[in-house]
């Protein structure tokens, strides 16, 4: 079986403590966002700090995606969100959980990596999701 | 500075024309709005042409087809607001006095189906995170927690613009839909359904505007304000991966809303008619508060006192608005500006707002661009 490659790199890292997000955080006004950048999108500063964040959240926000979108070559439905980090940073997210019965604001979340599709070479690509934490 | 005047209408319908390629579109609402305000060759010192899907040089493939080129001509892109960012821009060349009169225009041939847009890298598509009526359905979750609207609201406000479009000769969907016929439709993602959104398609719609109030029907400009978003909200226009839990930043309605009323000498009590982006019906609602047509956090009582309806003052989307005309990106502010033309004239017809003197024009989207018109007779 072909090695998983990430969809796209610098986004997470999935070392011995578990998955975490890779976030940037600003050396001038220490505002956090994410995936990281050097130069901050609040304050336009420069040398921004890469900071691990997660791997729990709160659901903020949520919806199931029916009909694959352009570009998307994955299983559909899937689920689709905003979940709050620690330090008030927002991330869009893709969820595990496409059933929205079983999903409500505020419902404690955790990161996980998971594969998303197959790509011509027979390799899984894997991107970062948060699912339930009591699923 | 001086005042500026739209002194000519043009207008493609708003659908799907198979045949017509967008030049052909461009080149015939061009045509309509230059022969309506009388202008021929050298009528016009300069272009500008709103559009995002037609490619290279596309306002000048329009000029070219028609004989008229030779002038400055400049082809703007500003996501939803692209038509009225050129219009902005053309208005400013003659209140500034460069320019007497200036030809603004806008059209698309939009793909079928979700919108596929450059915007998002390529690594967003492929992780599912570039599905535009998903953002659209978050938007509308968030609305339906922080303000007191419910799912039936959004169909009604959805019902309300398909009523006003049934009125309207140049939009894409001109039939009567019942609030249970929209909730029974298929959920496009929750809790969206197909009838609470509304259709990319193709159009073409074009404004002459002069330094002079040429023939009887001119109506004067009385501000046009663009504005992009602050960062800050993970929601916003501008699709970003992430933002901050704080509230309170300004969006870009509300700061273009408040750039508009400023450089007009008008206040918003004085509103007749409104023609509001209403991509989704949670955006229409949405698109209100940021206008200040209701409170923040009223939209549902709003809907529910029949403040989207064409018989409330001010009037609202009584061209149907996307939801009825379908939404080609370039073209969809400017046709807002040609129906709120129309009705500053008295000549919309079985659409007109009785006794509108004052109309606001108001598209957001993309980038995040918002742009708010105010047009006054």
């Amino acid at each position: 079986m072909a090695e998983a490659r990430a969809v796209a790199p610098g986004l997470f890292t999935d070392g011995a403590n578990g998955p975490r997000l890779v976030a940037g955080r600003c050396a001038t006004c220490a505002k956090p966002h994410f995936p990281a950048a050097s130069i901050c999108p609040y304050c336009g500063a420069d040398g921004c700090e890469e900071i691990h964040a997660g791997p729990e959240a709160r659901l903020c926000l949520f919806t199931a995606v029916q009909t694959r979108p352009p570009g998307y070559r994955g299983e559909v439905p899937y689920g689709f969100g905003v979940v709050e980090l620690a330090g008030g940073l927002r991330v869009v997210t893709r969820l595990t959980e496409a059933r929205l019965e079983r999903l409500r604001p505020g419902l404690a979340m955790r990161l996980v990596i998971e594969p998303v599709f197959t790509d011509d070479e027979g390799r899984p690509i894997v991107c970062w999701a948060f699912r339930p934490e009591e699923a | 500075v001086r005042p500026v005047y739209v002194t000519g209408v043009g207008l493609h319908p708003f659908g799907r024309f198979a045949e017509a390629s967008v030049t052909s579109l461009g080149a015939h609402a061009v045509r309509q709005a230059l022969a309506e305000a009388g202008c021929g060759r050298d009528g016009f010192q300069a272009a500008f042409c709103g559009t995002v899907y037609s490619g290279v040089a596309a306002g000048h493939k329009v000029l070219t087809a028609l004989g008229l080129s030779g002038v400055p001509t400049v082809n703007v892109e500003a996501g939803c607001a692209s038509g009225g960012a050129a219009l902005a821009l053309g208005a400013a060349q003659v209140a500034g006095g460069r320019y007497d009169t200036v030809l603004v225009f806008g059209m698309e041939k939009m793909p079928r189906g979700m919108i596929r847009s450059s915007f998002f890298e390529p690594w967003r598509e492929e992780a599912g995170l570039a599905a535009t009526p998903a953002y659209f359905a978050l938007r509308a979750q968030r609305l339906m927690l922080e303000s007191d609207v419910r799912l039936e609201d959004l169909a009604r406000v959805s019902a309300v613009f398909h009523r006003h479009g049934v009125d309207n000769p140049h939009a894409m969907y001109r039939k009567a839909l019942g609030v249970e016929e929209i909730l029974a439709s298929q959920v496009v993602c929750e809790p969206l359904r197909l009838l609470m959104l509304c259709a990319p398609n193709e159009g073409a719609a074009a404004v002459v505007l002069s330094a002079r109030p040429d023939g009887p029907g001119a109506v004067r400009v009385a501000a046009a304000a663009l504005r992009s978003h602050h960062a800050g909200s993970v929601l916003g226009e501008h699709t970003p991966m992430s933002g901050l839990a704080e509230e309170g930043v300004a969006t870009p309605t509300e700061m273009a809303v408040r750039d508009a009323f400023a450089e007009a000498d008008l206040l918003p009590a004085d509103v007749d008619v409104v023609e509001l982006q209403d991509t989704d019906a949670a955006r229409a609602i949405l698109s209100a508060e940021e206008l200040g047509l209701c409170r923040r956090g009223g939209g549902g009582r709003w809907v529910r006192e029949g403040g989207c309806e064409r018989g409330t003052r001010p009037a609202v989307n009584p061209s149907g608005g996307l939801l009825s005309k379908g939404e080609p990106l370039g073209a969809s502010a400017l046709g807002q500006v040609v129906e709120l033309t129309w009705q500053l004239r008295g000549a919309a017809g079985p659409r007109q707002v009785p006794g509108a003197r004052v109309g606001l024009a108001h598209t957001v989207g993309r980038g995040a661009n918002a742009c708010v018109m105010l047009l006054a007779r």
